[in-house]
């Protein structure tokens, strides 16, 4: 049985904003399903409704074999929810949390102790666990927030973007948590605008765009639907234009990105010295290059004709760049 | 008791033992609860002491003994108004959502939320009654006069709290919570609270005969001052379930609407 069916699932908002438009997918037993989108695509409202906090306008749902709407209090004994942007309360400290969230699922209080404390060892969180949660860093308030969302072992664990406003490393130890889970069964619907994420953790991959799947498939097999490498050329930006029409003879010219020329070459390597050569002879010259095979990011240009950005600012929000 | 019953019952003493710790460690839910009203008493004790002695003052041995009431009053309506206001918090930094995706009677968060005003409520109660009996304002009915004051006041803290709650979770914001701030001081002044409804002029008299608060503050102030009076009693407890039920049905409507619209 899949741990996630969905059946053209839409939610209309008042206002008539179509966040969700009849979306269909299935998370197998024990995968870890990577959806991935950029900032109003539609992804947080999707993880709304598959952990009923939000009905749907339309469509179905089952999540661990129950319907999110008529067996909403069962689908919840079966899933573990880490939503964006922790939600923790500043003032409790960790370990009162995670026994709050213990009791919230019904499990005994000498039980919630010892699978509380289990975890916050797990997360490395054991010499913190009595200070509020208030003085904890983003790092460690997201792994908090992961231990909160296991205390009752849940057969599904929905992780809506576990990773912005992190350092890399507090990333890397997260994606490893999440990992190790895999490992043991835990099915993960894990939503992100991080490519690298998707393509480091999830068995599948889903874009929506819009409140629309626009593609799914594994990392690789979508990378090699669109196939062929491209050359990312930084030239001067009053040649940009000119050097347009001089690389388009190689092959398909992509969207530009952060200023480069983006020219597909079917021959890869070896295509690489006559594009420069015939740079060279139009008086285009080149500042650097970079031979890309194809990324998930590739996939998303594709799919949707534009760049799946990633790129922080201080409070950890990621922007969309339209090309 | 049912396993389920049980199970909820478990997660509303949660939910308010969580609430009333959260009070005690932010000043300023913990302020108006106790400081504000401390400081009102006194001030007004201190400042309009020699009104017991207008004609048609109710027979009171002083005025902080007729005081004291109201002060337990303005203390558990602002314990309802912060229960309101901490609510509407958890709402907007997203606690609300951990809540409502955990396996629970969604109307627990109502009662963990109100369990914590409650006790808050009982609290300060007490606390004006030490304070009284401190500055020699003895309380007429003993240790029953005692209970059935610190009684209407957690329940009148229950019925206030569900209002607060209402208005949390029908607009999520903790800003228009904070905003029935000037309604409460409205409304209390508009009751037997701080003076006799009595010796008010019109069309103040009126509104405080009619107030449901003053029949609140007359049955808590019955308890403290003049012995017990069954019709007293009975109006406030019938003001106090009138307040109950329409703050509850109020604050079901609210989670309703949040089930369906998803806040």
């Amino acid at each position: 049985m899949p741990a996630i069916e969905v059946e053209a699932l839409e939610r209309v908002f008042e206002g008539g904003v179509r966040a969700v438009q009849g979306v269909d997918l299935e998370v197998a037993d024990g995968e870890i399903y990577g959806f991935l989108g950029p900032n109003g695509a539609g992804k947080t409202t999707m993880v709304r409704m598959l952990t009923t906090l939000l009905l749907p306008t339309a469509g179905s749902a089952r999540v661990a074999g129950h319907d999110v709407v008529h067996e909403a209090s069962t689908v919840r004994r079966s899933i573990g929810v880490a939503l964006q942007e922790a939600a923790l309360d500043p003032l409790m400290t960790g370990r009162e949390l995670i026994r709050l969230q213990a009791t919230l699922h019904g499990i005994s209080r000498a039980e919630g102790k010892r699978r509380g404390d289990e975890l916050l060892d797990k997360v490395g969180l054991i010499p913190a666990a009595d200070r509020r949660v208030g003085t904890y860093s983003a790092g460690m308030q997201r792994r908090l927030d992961l231990a909160s969302a296991l205390v009752h072992e849940p057969r599904v664990l929905f992780l809506d973007e576990p990773t912005p406003g992190l350092d890399p490393v507090s990333r890397k130890t997260i994606w490893e948590e999440v990992t190790e889970l895999n490992r043991g069964g835990t099915t993960v619907f894990l939503t992100t605008q991080y490519l690298e994420e998707a393509d480091q953790l999830a068995n599948r991959v889903g874009i929506i765009d819009d409140g629309k799947l626009v593609a799914e498939d594994t990392p690789q097999s979508l990378k090699a639907e669109v196939g062929l490498p491209h050359l990312e050329l930084s030239l001067a930006e009053e040649v940009a234009e000119r050097a347009n029409g001089v690389v388009s003879r190689f092959g398909k010219l992509l969207p530009a990105k952060d200023g480069k020329v983006l020219v597909e070459l079917a021959g890869g390597a070896t295509e690489v010295a006559p594009v420069v050569r015939a740079l060279d002879d139009s008086g285009i010259a080149v500042e650097s290059l970079e031979l890309v095979q194809p990324s998930l990011d590739d996939v998303f240009v594709a799919k949707t004709g534009y760049h799946l950005e990633a790129e922080e600012d201080d409070t950890g929000e990621q922007e969309v760049e339209p090309t | 008791m049912s396993g389920t019953l049980g199970a909820n019952l478990r997660v509303v003493a949660a939910l308010g033992l969580r609430s009333v710790k959260q009070t005690f460690r932010r000043p300023q839910l913990m302020a108006p609860i106790i400081v504000f009203p401390t400081l009102l008493l006194a001030i007004q004790t201190g400042g309009a002491g020699s009104a017991i002695h207008l004609p048609g003052f109710p027979p009171v041995d002083s005025f902080l003994q007729f005081m004291l009431a109201g002060a337990m009053m303005q203390s558990l309506m602002l314990a309802g108004n912060s229960g309101g206001i901490a609510l509407a918090v958890d709402i907007e930094m997203g606690f609300t959502d951990r809540l409502f995706a955990s396996p629970i009677s969604r109307f627990t968060i109502v009662l963990g939320r109100l369990a914590g005003t409650a006790a808050l409520g009982a609290l300060s109660a007490v606390w004006f009654l030490v304070v009284g009996m401190i500055f020699g304002a003895p309380i007429e009915e003993g240790v029953a006069g005692a209970l059935v004051a610190i009684g209407l006041v957690t329940m009148s803290a229950i019925a206030i709290g569900g209002i607060g709650a209402a208005v949390a979770l029908r607009t999520g914001s903790s800003s228009v919570v904070q905003g029935m701030f000037p309604f409460v001081f409205v409304v209390l002044f508009l009751s037997s609270a701080f003076f006799p409804q009595n010796l008010m002029l019109e069309p103040a008299k009126t509104i405080a005969d009619y107030n449901p608060l003053s029949f609140i503050v007359d049955g808590i102030r019955d308890s403290i001052v003049f012995g017990f009076s069954s019709s007293v009693m009975l109006d406030a407890v019938l003001s106090v379930l009138g307040i109950a039920s329409f703050g509850l049905l109020m604050s079901a409507a609210a989670l309703r609407r949040w089930v369906r619209t998803g806040g």
